[in-house]
């Protein structure tokens, strides 16, 4: 029998190795599977890629991964605040200031593209996205058809760990108005994916062209109830 | 003779006066945020944000936040009538696709080939952070800009060449500022209006490459 629902969160994140490349669902505070990092924070594991579009966002979660000193490298398109009145990444701007922490900036619709690529079985891809920029420096270039684009390479991830609305025990996901974001692309391109949900569901019950994540790139379904709604 | 720059609700009012019915638009953040208050009621002009909505309302003050519901900013918004939600994947292929009619944003510069300079001072100590920007500017099929004419130490934003980090390579289409309306074209920057009382001889002064005014140019008014 097919079941991949786990009993606790310590169960949905173990096997995450140090050096691992973790990516973590969320835009903003939307979409983001806080009890997850969390879990991944008492799980240990250090010298950690983090994939996500911030670079955390107040102090719970990924802050306290990158305060812990357990993250080597974050891999995101917007790592500053995007409140100046409210710094939502203090954690992190502190950490690469200091030199602790790499920072790679790629922009969000290439980041999503990358991790698609990987997801799909494709490889290097061309884009117009950054043709002309300092975020192309070092890569290839190309002008095909009077247009220039950039080499972007495939991101994979060890793990995944994104937030959902509902998932079955096959690890079928929906997920909540736009908390959507970078989840689905993230679950096709992580060899273990790890989704959180507000309820799990009888088999069956969510209606199949409803799905928006087909449970074959989900490995482990945990629930975790949760508000929205601050 | 005197003139009255442009109030920042002036240049936004100009732009959405300037959208088409049915046109599919991205505003970025600052003044091209103001722009959707002021969208004729008599068109249907569809927002897109970057986090996959399409068909973005105007937000409830009202009502309790919902992380579920924001946009680019992260401020919560509404879902009109007809709206759609998707993912990253694809609301990246809206932009980059070329599937979105327009995008205004706004600027540090621009030069007078149309490259645009928005998303890194380059000053030392500054975290690279980039968001969606260059994605945007990649594949919209037109970027409008809306900025202050000059910085406030009265240098020009509109120059030969940008001194600050690119975020696209001749994208602008046309700029407002609070003192004009120009179009970047092939030949350069041509002045489509001005704000009533200001000769073209000063705007000129205030621009840091050459400009070309148009022979239909309109006077603007402040109010």
């Amino acid at each position: 029998m097919l079941d991949k629902t786990v009993a606790s969160l310590a169960d949905a994140v173990a096997g995450v190795q140090d050096g691992a490349v973790v990516m973590i669902g969320g835009f903003g505070a939307s979409g983001v599977p806080t009890e997850l990092v969390c879990a991944l924070l008492d799980q240990g594991a250090r010298e950690l890629t983090i994939v996500n579009n911030n670079a955390g966002n107040g102090e719970r979660g990924l802050s306290e991964l990158i305060r812990a000193g357990r993250v080597r490298k974050m891999i995101c398109s917007f790592a500053r605040s995007s409140d100046r009145r409210k710094p939502n990444a203090a954690a992190f701007a502190e950490a690469y200031r200091a030199g602790r922490i790499e920072l790679e900036c790629v922009p969000q619709g290439t980041m999503a593209e990358r991790m698609r690529a990987a997801g799909s079985g494709l490889g290097p891809f061309f884009t117009p996205t950054a043709y002309g920029t300092p975020l192309a420096q070092g890569k290839e270039t190309r002008v095909i058809d009077g247009v220039g684009y950039v080499l972007e390479q495939p991101l994979k991830g060890d793990f995944a760990l994104v937030k959902a609305e509902a998932g079955d025990r096959w690890g079928n996901l929906v997920y909540r108005y736009a908390g959507r974001n970078f989840a689905p692309v993230m679950c096709m391109a992580a060899q273990t994916t790890v989704a959180q949900v507000d309820r799990i569901v009888e088999k069956g019950e969510l209606p199949p062209e409803h799905v928006m994540t087909p449970g074959i790139f989900v490995q482990r379904v945990v629930q975790v109830e949760r508000s929205h709604v601050v | 003779m005197s003139f009255e720059k442009l109030s920042r609700a002036r240049i936004a009012q100009m732009v959405a006066q300037d959208i088409p019915d049915g046109a599919y638009v991205n505003l970025g953040i600052g003044i091209p945020t103001l722009v959707s208050s002021f969208l004729p009621d008599d068109r249907d002009v569809i927002l897109h944000t970057e986090n996959g909505i399409v068909g973005m309302g105007p937000g409830d003050s009202g009502a309790p936040l919902d992380l579920d519901l924001i946009n680019a900013s992260k401020e919560a918004v509404t879902l009109l009538p007809g709206a759609s939600i998707t993912d990253h994947v694809v609301s990246f292929a809206m932009m980059r696709g070329g599937h979105l009619d327009l995008t205004v944003l706004g600027a540090f510069q621009v030069s007078e080939r149309g490259d645009l300079a928005n998303w890194d001072t380059g000053e030392p100590g500054t975290i690279p952070a980039v968001g969606g920007a260059m994605d945007l500017v990649a594949g919209a099929r037109q970027v409008y800009i809306t900025m202050e004419h000059t910085t406030k130490d009265g240098q020009p934003k509109l120059v030969r060449e940008c001194s600050y980090p690119l975020t696209g390579a001749g994208v602008v289409d046309r700029v407002y500022t609070d003192m004009a309306i120009i179009d970047i074209t092939p030949g350069g920057m041509v002045v489509r209006a001005m704000v009533a009382g200001l000769s073209f001889g000063r705007l000129q002064e205030l621009t840091g490459c050459p400009l070309a005014l148009a022979g239909d140019w309109r006077a603007l008014n402040a109010g």
